[in-house]
C-alpha cells in the first residue's frame, strides 16, 4: 500500500508562530505610528490654541490703534492644514477612534474661537464678514458630501471667504450652542449660516453667490491680503483618500 | 459592516503570508535539493522506454514545432516512441504530421474527435514502453528535459510521476510577459509543494508517469475538461508520489489576448474547483498528508481571498468614481497639490500587511527565476504581472466560481479543442 509523505505538524506549528510574530509586529507599528500621527496633530493644535490667544491679546491691546496690525494670517493657514490632517486620519485610523474624536472636537473650539476673534476683528475694523458656518453630520449624509464639495471649491475661488465647518455628530455642547443660537434643526442638514441667518439644505455656489453678493467685491479689493481662511474638508468623507482596503 | 469587512481582511492577509512563510521555510530547508543542471548533459544509469503522446485538435501552425522539439530530446531512439494522435482535427494537422510517418520513431493515429483524455487514452492503450507521458501540441520541450525528468525516477523508485518547469514560449506582448513571470513563479511553488508531496496538479505538458499508475488506478477521465487535474488528485488519494522538476523546461505558447486568457482561466478554475469538490474527502484529513491539510484548503482559501480582495477593490473603485462625478455635478475639480509629508502615509494595517504579501509574492517569483535560465530575476515585467492579474483575475476566478456553482461546463470549443463526448476510437 502507498501512502501519501506525512505532515510535518511542527513546521505548520512554528510557520504559525512566525507568521504571528510578523502580523502582531505590523499591529503594533501601525499603532505606533498612528499614535505618532495623534500626538503631531495634538501638539499642532495646542501650537494653534495658544496662536489664538496671543492674537485675542494682541487684538485687545491694539483695539485703540490701528487695525492692520493685527495678524491672523499665519494661523489660518494652520487651522487648513489641520482640517486636512484630521479629514485624512478619520479615514485612515479611523472616525470612531476616541483620539481621532476628541481631535476634532478641540478643532471645532478652535475654529469657534477663531470665528468670535475674526467677527470682533472685521467688526472693529469696519470690513463686513464674509464667513459661513457650516453644520453637517457624517453618516448617511450625501448632500452633505456634496455641500463639501461645493465649499471646498468656493474657498479656493475666494480666498477671503473662512468657512468654519462642524460635524453635528460629535455631540460638542459648544456646537449644540451654536445649531440652537441659529435656530439650525438637526433634520436639515447640511445647513448653511450666512450673516446670521440659516439656510437649511444643500445650497449650490450660485445660491451661495446670491445670499452673499460682496464676496466677488471684497474679492477684488482684498484678494492679495487674506489668504484661505478655515475649511469645510473635514466634511467630507473624502472619497480621493479612500484607499481600497487590501 | 465595516467590521466584518477588517475581520475578514485581517484573516485573509494572516492566510496568505502564512502560506508565503510556509513555502519560504520549505525553500530554507530544501534549497541544497534543488538541483540545476545548466549546460550539464546528465549520464543516467538506465534508459526505461518511454512514450510520449501528443494529441492534437486543430493544431496545424504550431504541431511541426512540437514533434520537432520531442524529435530533438536527448534520449537513446530506441527507447522514445512518439504518438501523434489526431483527434478528429478540422483542418489540415492531418497532413502536415504525414511528413513524420516514415519516422520510425512515430507511430500516426487518427480518431474521431471525442476530448483530449480519449485521445490520451488511446496512447495509452496502444504504449507498451514503462514511463508515459503527453505533450500538449502548441508546447516545446527542452532537449535535456526528459533525460532530468527519468533520473529523478532513477534515483527514487518510490517517484510514480514528474511534473516538469513550464514556461512561456518567446513572450511577445505585455500580457504574455506578465504570464512568464506567473510560469515562473509557479516553478517555485510546485517545487515547494513538490518537496511537501502535495502536488494537486501533474501538467499536461510533459508530466511523465509510470505506466504502473493507469495500470492500477485507470485511464484519464474527462474530468471538468481538467483531466491533469483529477489524475494527480487520484494519484494523491492512492499516495503515489508525484515529484517536480525544475529544470526539465517546456515552453507553452500562452494567451495573447485578454479574451483569451480569460477563457483558459475560467476552464483551469473551473475544473480545479470542480475537482476539489469531487475530492472533497480529502481535504484536512491528515492521512493524505499536504495535499488535504495545505493544498487543497490554500488554492479553495485563494480563490475565496481573490474574489473578496477584488470586489473591495471595485467597490472602491466605484464609489471614488462616484464622488468624482458628483464633485464635477456641483463644483470645479480642485487642482491637486502634491507635496509630501509623512502624515499623509498610510499607516493602516492593512495595508502595511498587503504590502508584506507583495514583498513575499515578488520573493516567490525571485526564487522562481533563480531555478530557470533567466538572467534577470528581479524585472519590471513583474510590475505588468502584479498590475495585470491584480485587474483581471477576480473576474475569471468570480465567473468560475459562479460556473461552478451552476455547474456550467467550460468549453474548450473556445479554446479550438472540441469535447463532443464520443468515445469512438479507431486506429488508422
Amino acid at each position: 500500500m502507498n501512502k501519501n509523505e506525512p505532515v510535518d505538524w511542527k513546521k505548520y506549528v512554528i510557520v504559525f508562530f512566525i507568521t504571528g510574530t510578523l502580523f502582531v509586529s505590523v499591529l503594533w507599528l501601525s499603532s505606533f505610528l498612528n499614535t505618532k500621527k495623534i500626538d503631531e496633530l495634538r501638539s499642532v493644535q495646542d501650537k494653534i490654541y495658544v496662536d489664538l490667544m496671543a492674537s485675542e491679546v494682541q487684538f485687545s491691546l491694539l483695539q485703540e490703534s490701528s487695525c492692520k496690525d493685527v495678524s491672523t494670517t499665519v494661523l489660518s493657514s494652520e487651522l487648513n492644514s489641520l482640517a486636512d490632517k484630521i479629514s485624512y486620519s478619520e479615514n485612515n485610523i479611523g472616525n470612531t477612534d476616541s483620539d481621532v474624536i476628541s481631535l476634532k472636537k478641540y478643532y471645532s473650539i478652535l475654529e469657534i474661537k477663531d470665528y468670535l476673534l475674526m467677527k470682533k476683528i472685521t467688526e472693529q475694523c469696519g470690513n463686513r464678514p464674509i464667513f459661513i458656518l457650516y453644520f453637517y453630520k457624517n453618516d448617511n449624509c450625501p448632500d452633505c458630501t456634496k455641500q463639501g464639495f461645493v465649499l471646498t471649491s468656493m474657498r479656493e475661488q475666494y480666498p477671503n471667504l473662512r468657512v468654519y465647518s462642524f460635524d453635528e455628530t460629535l455631540n460638542l455642547p459648544v456646537i449644540k450652542t451654536l445649531t440652537s443660537l441659529y435656530k439650525v434643526k438637526e433634520s436639515a442638514l447640511p445647513a448653511l449660516v450666512i450673516n446670521g441667518r440659516a439656510y437649511p439644505g444643500f445650497q449650490d455656489i450660485n445660491a451661495i453667490e446670491k445670499i452673499l453678493p460682496e464676496l466677488k467685491k471684497i474679492e477684488k479689493k482684498s484678494a492679495t491680503t487674506v489668504p484661505a481662511a478655515a475649511t469645510e474638508k473635514s466634511a467630507t468623507d473624502s472619497p480621493a483618500s479612500a484607499t481600497p482596503a487590501q | 459592516m465595516a467590521d466584518i469587512h477588517s475581520i475578514i481582511s485581517y484573516t485573509i492577509s494572516f492566510l496568505a503570508i502564512y502560506a508565503q512563510i510556509f513555502l519560504l521555510v520549505t525553500f530554507f530547508e530544501n534549497r541544497k535539493n534543488i538541483i540545476k543542471h545548466g549546460d550539464e548533459i546528465l549520464e543516467l544509469s538506465s534508459y526505461p522506454t518511454v512514450t510520449i503522446t501528443v494529441p492534437f485538435f486543430n493544431e496545424e501552425k504550431t504541431i511541426t514545432g512540437t514533434i520537432e522539439s520531442l524529435l530533438a530530446l536527448d534520449y537513446p531512439r530506441d527507447r522514445l516512441s512518439i504518438f501523434l494522435i489526431d483527434d478528429g482535427s478540422l483542418d489540415n494537422t492531418w497532413s502536415v504530421v504525414q511528413k513524420f510517418a516514415s519516422n520510425p520513431q512515430i507511430k500516426l493515429f487518427k480518431k474521431e474527435n471525442g476530448g483530449k483524455h480519449t485521445a490520451i487514452n488511446l496512447g495509452l492503450s496502444m504504449s507498451t514502453a514503462e514511463l508515459f507521458g503527453c505533450l500538449d501540441s502548441d508546447s516545446y520541450v527542452h532537449p535535456q528535459a526528459l533525460k532530468r525528468i527519468v533520473n529523478i525516477f532513477n534515483n527514487d523508485p518510490k517517484t510514480m510521476s514528474v511534473a516538469p518547469a513550464i514556461r512561456v514560449n518567446n513572450p511577445g506582448n505585455m500580457l504574455q510577459k506578465a504570464q512568464k513571470v506567473e510560469y515562473d513563479m509557479g516553478i517555485y511553488i510546485k517545487k515547494m509543494i513538490g518537496f511537501l508531496g502535495g502536488i494537486n496538479v501533474t501538467p499536461g505538458p510533459f508530466s511523465i508517469f509510470r505506466k504502473k499508475v493507469f495500470d492500477d488506478l485507470g485511464p484519464y477521465v474527462k474530468a471538468h475538461n481538467t483531466e491533469d487535474q483529477e489524475i494527480a488528485l487520484r494519484m494523491q488519494e492512492h499516495g503515489y508520489k508525484i515529484d517536480h522538476c525544475p529544470d526539465a523546461y517546456i515552453y507553452t505558447n500562452a494567451p495573447s489576448t485578454v479574451p483569451k486568457l480569460y477563457r483558459q482561466r475560467i476552464r483551469w478554475t473551473y475544473g480545479s474547483l470542480r475537482n476539489i469538490f469531487d475530492y472533497r474527502r480529502l481535504i484536512f484529513k491528515k492521512e493524505y498528508g499536504t495535499i488535504g491539510v495545505f493544498t487543497l484548503p490554500s488554492n479553495l482559501i485563494s480563490t475565496f481571498g481573490v474574489i473578496f480582495i477584488g470586489s473591495t477593490v471595485v467597490y472602491n473603485v466605484i464609489k471614488f468614481i462616484y464622488y468624482k462625478f458628483i464633485q464635477i455635478q456641483v463644483a470645479s475639480i480642485s487642482s491637486p497639490h502634491f507635496h509630501f509629508e509623512w502624515f499623509f502615509v498610510d499607516t493602516r494595517a492593512t495595508f502595511i500587511l498587503s504590502i508584506i504579501v507583495y514583498i513575499l509574492i515578488i520573493t516567490s517569483i525571485v526564487l522562481g527565476r533563480s531555478m530557470t535560465e533567466e538572467k534577470h530575476r528581479l524585472s519590471p515585467h513583474i510590475l505588468y504581472f502584479i498590475f495585470i492579474y491584480s485587474l483581471i483575475a477576480p473576474f475569471w476566478i468570480a465567473k468560475s466560481v459562479y460556473n461552478a456553482i451552476v455547474s456550467k461546463e467550460s468549453s474548450w470549443t473556445l479554446e479550438r479543442k472540441a469535447t463532443t463526448i464520443n468515445n469512438d476510437i479507431k486506429q488508422v
